[in-house]
């Protein structure tokens, strides 16, 4: 059982090693509320400052064909290209589009799996956000048979 | 407080995958309860990985994410007996962490 003084030095603890990495800005901005709002994949890649996305066979996205419940749409984002700074699942006719954003380090490879939620068939899109700002996309069609936004 | 994630992580060679069940409403902010009423959006929005105490990955998530979000990705150099640790945090201040072994 842990004491509460020691927790609470193992928080200080921790909180002192975030604030000293330094590696990982994003840690300390806020909550990129505008992306995470926006409508349109392109607004959202507008509000991270990403380029125009270019189509590319180097990023794979991975989903069903079909998805029975769109409450739980199991999809992966993956691209085996150095130099990614972001990898973001995005659905296209979803309230907002973009449904999650992945900081990539050196320490993690490039792909990433969850599960989402899907209002009605659209197609999914993977983008990877390069260091240079680049934005390469790979897109698939999920038909949904019961959607989960709704309710 | 909220319940514990399920955590495995497993080494493969040089890297370990590591999978996570969360245990969370992730409410979207779209539905409407009984009375016609919008329910408040209810959703983990940060979401850090470390590796022996070093932070790995971080995730932003949207309220588009499902119920008891899983999460899988590959941590690259990690080794049987390394510990993983996962924090979520939730947009009402709401925050858990919790940590596995590899194996």
């Amino acid at each position: 059982m842990q004491t509460r003084r020691e927790t609470l030095k193992h928080s200080a603890i921790v909180a002192g090693l975030l604030a000293t990495t330094g590696l990982f800005p994003q840690y300390a901005l806020a909550y990129n509320k505008t992306a995470f709002e926006a409508k349109a994949v392109a607004d959202v890649l507008k509000a991270l400052g990403a380029g125009a996305p270019v189509e590319s066979k180097d990023v794979t996205i991975g989903g069903p064909d079909i998805a029975e419940n769109g409450a739980v749409v199991p999809l992966t984002a993956s691209t085996a290209l150095p130099g990614v700074k972001h990898i973001l699942l995005l659905v296209e006719k979803n309230p907002a589009a973009l449904v999650a954003l992945f900081n990539v380090t050196d320490s993690v490879e490039a792909n990433f799996a969850t599960r989402s939620k899907m209002g009605q068939s659209s197609d999914v899109y993977a983008v990877a956000i390069m260091n240079d700002g680049k934005a390469l996309f790979a897109k698939k069609e999920v038909k949904v048979t019961l959607g989960g936004c709704g309710g | 407080m909220a319940d514990p994630m399920r955590i495995r992580a497993k080494a493969e060679g040089d890297k370990a995958t590591v999978r996570v069940l969360m245990s969370h409403e992730m409410e979207s902010g779209q539905r409407k309860d009984s009375a016609g009423k919008l329910i408040p959006a209810w959703h983990i929005n940060e979401v850090t990985a470390s590796h022996n105490g070093k932070i790995v990955m971080t995730a932003e998530w949207g309220p588009a994410v499902s119920k008891n979000p899983f999460l899988q990705f590959n941590v690259k150099g990690a080794k049987a007996g390394d510990k993983v640790a996962i924090t979520w945090k939730d947009n009402k201040g709401d925050s858990r962490t919790d940590e596995a072994t590899v194996s």
